[in-house]
């Protein structure tokens, strides 16, 4: 067949353009979403409690990824450095993902118990005063701001339509276990930790005057990396072999 | 005997400033564009209304507001020049009002994306001056998208559509179609820009790289980017050439390929109606695999297909040459659209995905250099028998540049997919380095050619000073040595701190170790981003006192040559 069927004709050259372009994705990406294995059986896994979730629209927010990976690399020095490598079961909840691409700062995949809220308050308020070599900028107004949770029931029926597990009784007591996690002297603590297993209920900021966005984000930060449970995971299991 | 293939197709077509339609042909009673934009604004406008008033979110209501005015502002702009007249636009043969707004819009865009660049180089070299602590909008997390969208979308962006409706409409010999669409594409797409880099200022961000805008943002932009389509497709349609020539090949593959990748990638659930934030429909490893598959393919086809489009016009129109070889040019454009869409993995080797995909992707990444080489051998090698000319016209210097840069970004682009390799430079300042080659050597450099080519074309002036570009072209020069090579060193010394190991076994240094040692890199980083951008602003005095007051060049212009006569 001659080239000038397709350069004498506009239609023609279009469709040719996107089958072309079809295959690769096709063939690379689908099946990612059919081949069992792709994501791997691990216990401990689950979904973000709501004031995770609101820490993890400020992570988002505020663009985080573009300096700090959330992804582990299968190499020594990764492991070795972070900790164990991230599996894909660890982001299954993740909407969007937030591997990254660049290392300025650190990798934060399993950042969550390393360091004390503490810790984390003052170098959030000011990086260099704990870390004189950081280049990292200051985030002081996270902790004078309020956190605005008046849509959390919103934020956890939208990852539900998008696919997240939320419960309908963790839907209907969203604000409730937001409280109850941020503010130690809140009620429903016990439900709240049953409805998300292995959750750490604290004042994360130090402020017992009001939910900040820095009680979220600590809050985030802190179970970054925890959920999975390592001692019955095996990276040997044929299931879990990709 | 050069390969050009038969009659026309090699060589660019006849060109000069008339049509062959009839000249007093009676204007369409019924034009769909006369419906369509108005239609547009007014839902625009409803929609930015209701956000105004009703949103619960106040960075939504900040947007409405900001949408609000950009949708009156250009229905004010539409009915000055369409209400009850024929805009004096679209009495001359070809639209040239709407390049001409493309042109202003890169310079002014490309000027502020890179200032963006400097402060954002600057933050890191020395945190303690360029940190506000009270100024969130400040922060580099938020700034650093609106450099990337400003200097990718926005400047290169109105690069892409000024050129290609220029281009389309030569080599089809046909007015753009659809009339007033292409205005509406032109101030849709910036006023798309507009709303993506306030709401990253405000802290609206996807977080997904190169894909920041929220949803009602990708929705405006998908209309918007359908029309676009609409006005190329439709001026393909009505040409007056037999054949298609290869710059609108390429063209027409970037705007349907950007509009799917667009589409896929952005697909997600807003919280409400009347929030900014949404949450995107894929999750874990598969929208990693999707954002990349989406990522890597807008530097395939935003930055490479599009920009070859500029190439395969703009240098043999001012090489006076034919392109070199129209059967590599075949080749070279179905092998490169097939192969780049593979290439996503590489973005992700040794993560979490599986490994048959990062074999695929890092395989698909090496068999890339092939078709891309085949593009810049076809760009260098258009220059046969006027290679003197590089010495007498920087103008040209600067287009070939620009193909030698893209071949040394796509040499380095599939040895750093090479797993091995991208162990080490994998979360480095090399791939920031890579990323540069290409961005400031290759995109900068052909848009900077061709603008230059068109400032005198459509506003029939002699450029107003070459020795101005020949210090442009040395100066940026200059800033790209300056940045690829101290991100070069800058990556490499970061990846090896990162593994390196003490002799007892125990990794040598600490996270923050590395941090330092990157500290003079980034200054001389910085260094090299004023100087490119100080080469921009000579550009943008040039390209202003050029059509301030540049001698006039009576019609044909000098450019409207036929380049069969170089044979």
């Amino acid at each position: 067949m001659s080239h000038a069927w397709l350069e004498k004709n506009s239609v023609l050259l279009l469709i040719g353009i996107i089958l072309v372009i079809a295959i690769g994705g096709a063939v690379e990406i689908a099946p990612l979403f059919w081949v069992s294995g792709t994501v791997e059986k691990v216990t401990g896994m689950r979904p973000y409690t709501p004031l995770e979730l609101e820490g993890r629209n400020i992570y988002v927010r505020e663009g985080c990824y573009v300096c700090h990976s959330q992804q582990i690399r299968t190499l020594r020095d990764e492991v070795e450095r972070y900790g164990h490598y991230s599996l894909a079961a660890e982001s299954m909840y993740d909407h969007p993902f937030q591997w990254g691409s660049e290392r300025t700062g650190p990798d934060l995949a399993r950042v969550g118990g390393k360091y004390s809220d503490e810790w984390h308050r003052a170098h959030m308020a000011d990086p260099r005063s704990v870390v004189p070599e950081s280049i990292m900028p200051p985030y002081q107004f996270l902790f004078s701001t309020a956190l605005d949770y008046r849509d959390a029931k919103k934020l956890l029926e939208a990852n539900r339509a998008v696919g997240v597990p939320y419960t309908q009784d963790q839907i209907d007591h969203a604000n409730q276990d937001l409280e109850a996690q941020a503010d130690p002297t809140a009620d429903g603590l016990d439900d709240m930790q049953k409805r998300y297993p292995k959750t750490q209920a604290r004042d994360f900021d130090g402020n017992a005057e009001k939910i900040t966005e820095g009680d979220a984000l600590i809050a985030y930060l802190q179970m970054l990396g925890t959920l999975v449970d390592f001692k019955t995971y095996r990276a040997d299991a044929p299931e879990n072999r990709r | 005997m050069r390969d050009t293939g038969i009659e026309g197709k090699g060589a660019i077509p006849l060109m000069n400033q008339t049509l062959t339609q009839p000249a007093g042909s009676a204007p369409n009673p019924w034009r769909f564009d006369h419906y369509f934009v108005p239609l547009m604004i007014f839902l625009g406008l409803v929609a930015s209304l209701i956000e105004a008033a009703r949103s619960p979110d106040p960075r939504m209501v900040a947007q409405g507001w900001i949408f609000g005015a950009c949708m009156a502002f250009l229905g004010v702009w539409y009915m000055w020049m369409y209400v009850g007249q024929d805009p004096p636009d679209e009495k001359r043969q070809y639209a040239e009002g709407v390049i001409k707004a493309g042109v202003v819009a890169s310079m002014f865009w490309g000027i502020a994306g890179m200032l963006v660049g400097v402060i954002i180089a600057l933050q890191l070299s020395f945190p303690h001056w360029f940190y506000f602590p009270d100024q969130a909008w400040t922060n580099f997390g938020r700034l650093r998208p609106l450099h990337t969208s400003a200097v990718i979308f926005a400047f290169g962006g109105n690069v892409l559509i000024a050129t290609s409706f220029y281009v389309v409409q030569r080599t089809c010999r046909a007015r753009l179609f659809g009339g007033s669409l292409s205005w509406f594409v032109f101030w849709g797409y910036n006023i798309f820009i507009v709303l993506a880099g306030t709401g990253y200022l405000l802290g609206i961000s996807q977080s997904r790289e190169y894909a920041e805008p929220e949803w009602y943002a990708d929705l405006w932009l998908t209309i918007v980017w359908v029309c676009y389509l609409l006005v190329f497709l439709g001026t393909l349609i009505k040409r007056h050439e037999p054949h298609i020539y290869v710059a609108n090949w390429f063209y027409l593959a970037f705007i349907v390929t950007i509009a799917v990748l667009h589409v896929v990638n952005n697909l997600s659930m807003p919280v409400s109606l009347l929030e900014s934030k949404s949450y995107s429909l894929f999750s874990g490893v598969q929208d990693a695999l999707t954002q990349w598959w989406y990522g890597h393919n807008a530097v395939g086809f935003f930055l490479t297909a599009g920009f070859l489009g500029i190439m395969y016009y703009f240098i043999p129109k001012r090489a006076e040459r034919p392109v070199y070889s129209y059967r590599l040019s075949i080749i070279h454009f179905w092998s490169l659209i097939f192969i780049y869409i593979w290439a996503g993995p590489h973005h992700l080797l040794y993560t979490a995905l599986p490994e048959w995909a990062q074999t695929l992707g890092m395989t698909f990444s090496i068999m890339l250099l092939m078709p891309s080489w085949g593009g810049m051998i076809n760009g260098l090698m258009t220059l046969s028998g006027a290679w003197d000319k590089l010495r007498t016209d920087p103008v040209l210097r600067m287009l070939v540049v620009s193909v030698a840069f893209y071949g040394m970004a796509t040499f380095e682009g599939p040895v750093m997919s090479v797993k091995a390799v991208n162990a080490l430079s994998h979360y480095t300042n090399w791939t920031i380095g890579h990323v540069h080659s290409g961005a400031l050597g290759w995109v900068g450099y052909v848009s900077f050619g061709a603008l230059y080519c068109l400032v005198p074309w459509l506003w029939k002036k002699k450029l107003y000073s070459n020795a101005l570009v020949e210090w442009h072209f040395w100066i940026s020069t200059l800033g790209i040595v300056l940045y690829i090579t101290s991100m070069w060193v800058a990556g490499i010394m970061q990846g090896l701190m990162w593994r390196a190991y003490n002799e007892f076994g125990f990794l040598e240094y600490a996270f923050s170790e590395v941090v330092l040692a990157m500290h003079p890199y980034y200054i001389i980083r910085a260094l090299g981003g004023i100087l490119y951008l100080a080469g921009t602003l000579i550009m943008a005095f040039n390209l202003w006192k050029t059509v301030r007051s540049g001698a006039s060049v009576v019609a044909p212009a000098p450019m409207a040559l036929v380049a069969e006569a170089a044979e």
